[in-house]
């Protein structure tokens, strides 16, 4: 094992002077015994599917309940017309995030990043910068390649699933490693990914897992979407020379400790947060009505 | 390490809705078809936890059914397999458990015919990623920090040493071991922990001995 820590990641790339994602390649081949050109090809995949989804979601779907669907095209609508407030860049992932969640949704095919759930974040954010740096393929397989050692870490220290840790774990990991991945692209440092990974997940501390009648939907899309909207702006005060005063490591552990505490109704069993509102449950009834007639 | 390679991290490639309750309870319904080692006649689904809570809005129930008539995690017939599973002959019933389990997705699948049956605890740990805890009431001691196969054998002398000199030829270090039989001379079972992967040639070959039922790989 080369890394087991962000501290250990950030060190070992600083020593051998190689990208975050040069490490994680290398590690798999350890693990896995398989080839650098097995390994790749098998993350093009990924990306392919990944990319499938995004054009999927952009065309517009809608999920068999009924209760999601159709955001992402509102969202590229509204860009068109030019008076957005927020930057290009940033609605541009937010829409692509969206999109791959109303597709996971809609019961499609996705690539979990690093859950189904939160699905939506990386690639969002992948193909809103890949506007801005026109990377080549190999450099979009290693924006993928440094999302998911940062996941690793956070998997293999703390939770990633809903079910154990809340939303934190599953939309707040993947909006760290995707602000991570982002500085990479950019031409930060390891360093920056580090604090980028860092700042993104305080952020996302505390959040919940409540979805309305148990279905990945609301709120899990949206929460995609401000998890994109959270990475890039991480990543551009990392890249600004911000730091974390709290070491990325720590945040993790924290993280952890807080998804230890959270009772068992925020956790992915719609029976707290907003799955037990008013609203929520009047869906509730209307949809599982609907399902056995 | 319970998560090794990245690609329990970015992937499984899936049809969703959710990595945890619809592709991990997949997973766990594939290990016990594995086990099995034939399509079941019938198959009786306990769900846990935040499975029992929410299968119907993740398919969990689609997803484990799909399991069972070997579907992988991004097969897109997947969403038709109830359908599947009364063309093909497959029973199903489900059961909403209200014990509190270990682990919030936890689901128990018993599957069998007329030449027997067999008992599949899993555990869905996140991102897709299972852990299978018990095996016909076998409590299974993983660490899930490597990879482990299960072997299913007829109870004789030898087994253990055949499947043991396979893995030496091919230079693949055993962790850690447990054997276990339901009574002398009938069903046993072998669960090893690997310090690797061990690939599909080395799978079919441990098969191939004499007096073994079923390999399958619990933990990858």
């Amino acid at each position: 094992m080369l890394f087991k820590t962000v501290r250990d990641l950030v060190e070992l790339a600083e020593k051998e002077n190689k990208k975050i994602s040069h490490i994680m390649i290398e590690q798999e081949m350890l693990v896995t015994k398989k080839s650098r050109e097995e390994i790749i090809a098998q993350m093009d995949k990924n990306l392919q599917i990944m990319e499938n989804a995004v054009q999927k979601g952009l065309s517009g779907v809608t999920s068999h309940s009924g209760l999601t669907g159709g955001d992402a095209v509102l969202l590229q609508k509204y860009i068109e017309k030019g008076n957005h407030l927020s930057g290009d860049l940033l609605l541009q992932a937010v829409s692509m995030a969206v999109a791959t969640n109303e597709v996971n949704a809609a019961m499609g095919m996705i690539c979990a990043t690093p859950t189904a759930g939160s699905a939506g974040v990386v690639p969002g954010t992948l193909f809103a910068v890949k506007n801005k740096f026109h990377p080549s393929r190999q450099e979009m397989i290693e924006f993928l390649f440094t999302a998911g050692a940062f996941g690793y870490v956070v998997a293999n220290n703390s939770f990633i699933s809903g079910a154990a840790g809340g939303c934190q774990a599953e939309v707040g990991s993947a909006s760290g490693m995707a602000s991570a991945a982002i500085v990479e692209m950019a031409g930060g440092t390891p360093r920056q990914s580090a604090h980028a990974m860092a700042i993104t997940l305080k952020n996302m501390l505390g959040l919940v897992c409540d979805p309305v009648a148990g279905l990945v939907e609301v709120p899990c899309i949206k929460r995609n979407a401000m998890g994109a909207a959270n990475a890039i702006v991480a990543a551009d005060m990392a890249l600004a020379g911000i730091e974390s005063k709290i070491p990325c490591d720590e945040v993790i552990e924290a993280m952890f400790r807080v998804g230890k505490m959270m009772p068992s109704s925020l956790r992915e069993t719609a029976q707290g947060g907003l799955a037990v509102t008013p609203t929520a449950l009047k869906i509730q009834k209307e949809i599982h009505a609907g399902g056995e007639k | 390490m319970k998560f090794r390679s990245v690609f329990d991290i970015i992937g499984p490639i899936m049809i969703g809705p959710s990595s945890s309750h619809t592709a991990g309870a997949l997973r766990i319904g594939k290990v016990a078809r594995n086990l099995f080692g034939r399509r079941p006649k019938w198959a009786h689904i306990h769900l846990y936890g935040s499975f029992a809570e929410t299968y119907k809005g993740h398919g969990t129930d689609v997803a484990i059914v799909g399991g069972l008539l070997n579907f992988d995690t991004f097969d897109d017939r997947l969403i038709r397999s109830f359908e599947i599973a009364k063309e093909e002959g497959l029973d199903y019933a489900f059961f909403i458990e209200q014990g509190i389990p270990d682990h919030p997705n936890t689901a128990k699948i018993v599957v069998g015919d007329e030449l027997g049956e067999l008992e599949v605890v899993g555990i869905s740990v996140g991102g897709g990623k299972i852990e299978i805890a018990e095996i016909n009431g076998f409590k299974l001691k993983l660490t899930g920090d490597n990879p482990a196969i299960v072997i299913l054998n007829n109870d004789r002398f030898g087994c253990i040493a055949n499947v043991a000199n396979i893995l030496a030829k091919h230079e693949i270090n055993i962790g850690h071991m447990e054997v276990s039989r339901k009574e002398k001379g009938k069903l046993a079972l072998m669960v090893l922990e690997l310090d690797e992967n061990i690939n599909n040639e080395i799978m079919d070959e441990i098969h191939a001995l004499p007096n073994i039922l079923q390999v399958a790989r619990i933990v990858e």
